[in-house]
């Protein structure tokens, strides 16, 4: 599973994208494709339009603050984007992505990815590439049992391979 | 090294993950897998979400005794898409037996703490961003998402990474008109939103000598500084409101020792002086964009929203009422006023603070997330100025996106309905104390 994936487009914002951009409020009763169109418009009319799938969504501080509403992550990965790389992530979004199998990746140097730019990245490596400007990072790998997880294809899909009856285990209980 | 680490002085947060993962140490940093004392969802983030997963792991509720379903966002039903929510909500309470189910009696973060289910020590997950509120009563409660909380419905368990605890003490009096509000909207430009994986423990004499309500005000808007809770230690205010609850703690002394040991290994202290604070404004469209109440003054507004977990309980009303008591809203602007619980408008009828609210022009909303959700009534046009006592101002989150939302107290709102713009409410009420 290591190896770089096949180069999509960034697609760049800035700090603080909250959850009412990401699944705007009084949209949460459409269906998940529905709303995934309404993605960020609020900031950028046209993204849900242009996305790709295997497309990246590169921001700044703190992407995914407010709500822990899941749609927020759904959104995201019902348009394709391969993974969000961002500054810093809120708490809950970074867990809700994780747990639906879309990698969110702390990546400091974010900001010096410029939209358009050509990222691959390389997931159990902890590497991302930008094909534009030749720079590859590196990211702190995700916990052991994280990464068990993503590679399951998130929270649910993980629990019905090892049986409900484990959380992903962090093997730190007494 | 194991040594070093019992004898640490240990915070508040770190000592509940330790009994709730059955660690005999838990430091922030570490990563454990913990039992969860009570499991929250509504209307929007549970059975809806939950039921297709629980469906595809062939599982039920792991203890339908612990878990708390409330309907508050999508009601009362205004077509038929939210009717289906909420009649999916009750047949799956009905059907998993639900220990506590609440169907538009009011906000559940506002049921949780006034039917006491909330005990200090608890570790509780809630599928909505705001549970930290429920840390005013001493427990170490998150916001999860709904996989996370459909696999906590399932198994009682959740993996955490115990956070680091950011101390906030707070000396000095609040002046008449200032309010734990104005704290949190101080604090969400002072230490701002960014504070993932991090808990926030308020503490010092003005919080020692806060009431129940106004603590609830800090721990919920704990959630704008990005904190994974907000928590406050037990004493005899918490024992007081948990007794006139229905749920007295029997054993204060075991409740009491859910305290940060003193110079606990906390990330940050940091202190403020209530004295100084001003009534502060957030300005459009973030909780951190706050502002004291002189650099918003004079700004029109159209609509003043009386709502949400944290900022339309009785306190909230009866502070409003202090403002509006004998005053008209002024022409051109609507007050909207949705208290938090059935039990919260009762309350507020029978001790003449609804009487006051109505008199001056105010609106009566049904309890629920409402407006601030952006699901409920009470929604903006585009260009329109709301000033709301609701706890985050997010572009679109009320409405249109060219909607300008400000946020502030009971006492700012209900100032602002009856001036049409913003005021500093302490000039109001100064007229009201030299009138009486």
């Amino acid at each position: 599973m290591s190896g770089l994936s096949s180069p999509g487009s960034a697609f760049v914002f800035g700090d603080q994208i909250d959850t009412d951009l990401l699944a705007p409020g009084h949209r949460m009763k459409l269906d998940p494709d529905a709303l995934a169109s309404h993605c960020l418009e609020a900031v950028d009319p046209g993204f849900a339009g242009s996305v790709r799938p295997g497309d990246f969504v590169v921001a700044g501080l703190n992407f995914g603050l407010g709500s822990s509403r899941e749609q927020a992550a759904v959104s995201l990965k019902r348009l394709g984007v391969k993974a969000v790389i961002a500054r810093s992530f809120a708490r809950i979004f970074w867990r809700n992505a994780i747990n639906l199998g879309l990698p969110a990746i702390t990546l400091a140097e974010a900001n010096e990815i410029a939209a358009g730019d050509r990222l691959s990245l390389d997931l159990a490596g902890g590497r991302l590439t930008n094909a534009t400007t030749g720079r590859t990072y590196g990211f702190a790998p995700f916990p052991e049992h994280l990464t068990a997880m993503m590679r399951d294809g998130g929270l649910i899909a993980h629990l019905k391979r090892v049986g409900a009856e484990a959380q992903p285990e962090t093997g730190a209980t007494a | 090294m194991a040594g070093a680490r019992a004898s640490r002085r240990r915070t508040l947060v770190e000592k509940i993950a330790a009994r709730a993962s059955g660690s005999v140490d838990a430091r922030a940093g570490d990563m454990v897998t913990a039992e969860v004392d009570l499991c929250f969802a509504h209307d929007s983030s549970g059975p809806r979400r939950w039921g297709p997963m629980l469906a595809e792991l062939g599982r039920g509720l792991w203890d339908p005794s612990k878990v708390v379903i409330a309907s508050d966002h999508y009601v009362p039903a205004v077509d038929a898409e939210s009717a289906a929510i909420l009649s999916l909500t009750r047949r799956f309470a009905a059907e998993h037996g639900v220990g506590h189910f609440y169907d538009m009696e009011g906000i559940g973060h506002m049921l949780l703490a006034e039917r006491g289910l909330v005990r200090p020590g608890m570790l509780v997950a809630g599928g909505d961003s705001h549970t930290p509120m429920a840390g005013a009563f001493g427990a170490y409660a998150a916001g999860f998402g709904a996989t996370d909380m459909a696999a906590i419905a399932a198994t009682g368990r959740t993996w955490l990474q115990v956070p680091a605890t950011i101390r906030v003490e707070w000396s000095g009096r609040l002046d008449d008109g200032v309010t734990a509000k104005d704290m949190m909207l101080f604090l969400c430009r002072t230490l701002g939103m960014d504070n993932a994986f991090r808990a926030v423990e308020f503490a010092g004499p003005t919080v020692e000598a806060m009431s129940m309500p106004e603590r609830l005000v800090l721990t919920n808007m704990a959630a704008e500084l990005g904190a994974e809770t907000g928590i406050v230690a037990p004493d005899a205010t918490t024992f007081a409101w948990l007794s006139q609850a229905g749920a007295p703690v029997a054993e204060k002394d075991a409740a009491r020792a859910w305290a940060s040991d003193p110079e606990a290994d906390y990330e940050a202290v940091h202190r403020f002086d209530a004295g100084a604070l001003e009534p502060m404004i957030a300005l459009p469209h973030s909780p951190s964009n706050s502002v004291a109440v002189g650099h918003a003054e004079g700004q029109a507004i159209d609509q003043a929203y009386i709502g949400a977990c944290v900022g339309a309980k009785l306190e909230d009303l009866r502070m409003a009422a202090r403002v509006l008591s004998g005053q008209r809203v002024a022409a051109g602007v609507r007050l909207l006023v949705a208290p938090a619980s059935s039990r919260v408008t009762q309350a507020a009828a029978e001790d003449g603070t609804l009487a006051i609210l109505l008199a001056a022009g105010a609106t009566l909303m049904p309890s629920g997330c409402g407006a601030c959700a952006g699901m409920g009534a009470g929604l903006l046009a585009e260009g329109e100025v709301c000033l709301s006592t609701t706890n985050r101002n997010f572009r679109g989150r009320m409405g249109h996106a060219g909607a300008e939302v400000y946020l502030g107290s009971p006492y700012s709102v209900a100032a602002a309905a009856v001036s049409g713009r913003i005021v500093d409410p302490r000039t109001l009420l100064g007229q009201r104390r030299a009138a009486a």
